[in-house]
């Protein structure tokens, strides 16, 4: 049976309708039940008690610790390697092994950088599994984000910028600090924004070197967990009522959910004001 | 006199200090790209360390198609490991390959401008949710579900499921971009010949994009075998080879997680740990060239 192209056309139409609303169903579907079975969970005890009291204070304060300092360490490395990568690197063999190292290290799993986290940072370096083992566990895995996203940044700055900047006589690196830098800073914003959002998600890699304590951390040498590590934790491994740690683990994905799509937002927002300023119809204000 | 001898004598500090910042600055952001670099390069050769002593010890042979994993006998077979995560990656590409095209086409040729940005959010917020939220509301709506068909529940279905949802965004986007990549004139030219805007979509839109269409799927793939937590969480992380859909089942990345926290420092069984890491290492390195390959073609 062959359908007429008109009919096939409608069929197909309607088929692509349906896919597009089920993947919207599912967001919603998602998020929607996470908000329904969570959202009874939150209160200020919620939120300021410790863990053995079915707070969460010491997962948000390990969060804390956790991105401050893997931003401390991915954010200066990642953009000194993308101005070098923008700005100085010949083209050449080299550089596009460079390259190509940081794709490959963008899609080695989490669970890969966990292991290596704790062969080197933890067994090696640091001898416990801590706040620190698990930021440069975390500092690796961002590391690419943070590389591409502002090397994009800096090299979206118009050529003659630079030109203008050399012309009057700056060296190299006041143009890339006092213009360059400027101009891309929306962009590395975002990518330090997108940095601090994977640090947020990301799991598998903290498991066994950040050290999973239930105490409020107060050194980097401690343990700690972050909140979506305390998920996990509720959900599978933590003894005690499953009901109730599982409402629990749904008041923690409520935060979560909300931290994300702040974050979504704010990185939509920088970048598309910065498209603009490229473009030239934004508003300037460097 | 004084203060133009002295503006004179700070004049080529001043200027060679600039230059000399140049050259340090210059070194200094190579050093970071260097370390980023070596940081790759550490990954690997600290995962090539402790894991092929292991590969050594226990045999290739009997660690890639030995079907025991037991402590106590200190035998170390991952056959049943590959085996779940080739099938939850397969099981995962069955289901998000058509869906994700039908929603790109959707987005790119179908839907109104103002759909298409609400659905676009959409999708962005879903590449954003932490993993371990898919893997609990995996737990509480899709386990009892599947638990009515049969079995626990916890099972590769469950695991095909909730990574479905997970690389469902990957793909769409990278699927609509490389729609959108396909110059307008091939399309026209269609329509110019009477054909439908169906039948130019589907038989010279898609076609032409099939690299990058193909790029998608693959790095999609590559995110499912690596995922660890949502799996873990929904897959019942049982030892075996899995009969049924419906049976547990355990990945690569499972195993690893269920065990890292016991493994002694030092020991055959850490050890064994990261010749898992290896095999993994080996199946998304494939995945990654097969996709790098394949974006090339495109460009």
């Amino acid at each position: 049976m062959k359908l007429s192209p008109k009919i096939s056309q409608k069929v197909a139409w309607i088929a692509m309708w349906i896919a597009g609303v089920i993947v919207f169903l599912v967001l919603i579907g998602l998020v929607g039940f996470v908000f329904l079975r969570g959202i009874p969970t939150l209160s200020p005890g919620f939120l300021s008690k410790p863990i053995t009291e079915g707070g969460i204070l010491p997962a948000i304060i390990g969060t804390i610790y956790l991105v401050l300092l893997t931003l401390a360490i991915a954010v200066p490395l990642g953009l000194g390697a993308a101005i070098y990568l923008a700005e100085y690197a010949p083209k050449g063999k080299l550089t596009s092994v460079v390259r190509y190292g940081i794709e490959t290290l963008a899609g080695v799993p989490s669970i890969v950088f966990g292991l290596f986290g704790m062969a080197l940072f933890v067994i090696v370096l640091i001898g416990t599994q801590s706040i620190l083992a698990g930021a440069l566990t975390m500092a690796c895995l961002v590391l690419p984000t943070m590389i591409r996203t502002s090397e994009e940044a800096i090299k979206a700055v118009p050529a003659a910028q630079r030109e203008a900047s050399l012309a009057l006589g700056a060296t190299k690196w006041q143009t890339i600090t006092r213009v360059v830098f400027p101009a891309a800073l929306p962009g590395i914003i975002t990518a330090v924004i997108l940095c601090v959002g994977r640090a947020i998600e990301e799991t598998a890699c903290l498991y066994a070197t950040l050290g999973l304590s239930l105490l409020t951390p107060t050194s980097i040498f401690h343990g700690a967990r972050t909140l979506s590590l305390h998920l996990y934790m509720l959900a599978t491994e933590m003894p005690g009522d499953r009901g109730a740690l599982v409402a629990q683990a749904m008041g923690t994905a409520v935060i979560l959910i909300c931290m994300v799509m702040l974050i979504n937002f704010l990185a939509h927002h920088l970048s598309s004001r910065y498209m603009s300023r490229i473009r030239g119809t934004g508003s300037c204000e460097f | 006199m004084v203060e133009s001898e002295k503006t004179w004598h700070n004049l080529p500090d001043r200027v060679s200090s600039r230059y000399l910042i140049d050259k340090l600055s210059r070194r200094a952001v190579f050093a970071c790209a260097a370390i980023s670099l070596l940081v790759l390069v550490a990954i690997v050769a600290f995962i090539l360390r402790e894991g092929l002593p292991a590969f050594i010890q226990i045999g290739v042979g009997e660690f890639l198609f030995g079907a025991e994993w037991s402590l106590k006998g200190q035998e170390f077979g991952i056959l049943p490991l590959v085996l779940g995560s080739v099938l939850a990656t397969f099981g995962t590409l069955i289901i998000a390959a058509p869906l994700s095209i039908a929603c790109a086409i959707f987005l790119a040729e179908v839907s109104p401008k103002r759909v298409a940005n609400v659905l676009r959010s959409a999708i962005e917020v879903l590449v954003g949710i932490p993993s371990v939220v898919y893997g609990l509301v995996g737990m509480a709506v899709l386990v009892p579900v599947i638990r009515k068909l049969g079995g626990s529940g916890y099972s590769l279905l469950a695991g095909i499921a909730v990574l479905s949802v997970m690389v469902l965004p990957t793909m769409t986007t990278i699927t609509e971009d490389s729609l959108r990549a396909v110059p307008r004139g091939y399309k026209e030219a269609a329509l110019a010949l009477g054909a439908t805007h169906w039948q130019a979509v589907w038989r010279v839109t898609v076609p032409a994009a099939k690299s990058g269409i193909a790029a998608a799927f693959v790095l999609g793939m590559g995110r499912a075998i690596g995922e660890t937590m949502a799996v873990y969480m929904v897959i019942g992380n049982v030892f075996a080879f899995p009969t049924s859909p419906l049976d547990p089942a355990r990945t690569m990345t499972t195993h690893i997680l269920g065990q890292i926290q016991e493994a002694a420092v030092g020991s055959l069984h850490l050890r064994a740990l990261f010749a898992v890491g290896i095999v993994l290492m080996i199946f998304i390195l494939i995945f990654n060239s097969i996709a790098f390959a394949l974006r090339r073609r495109v460009q």
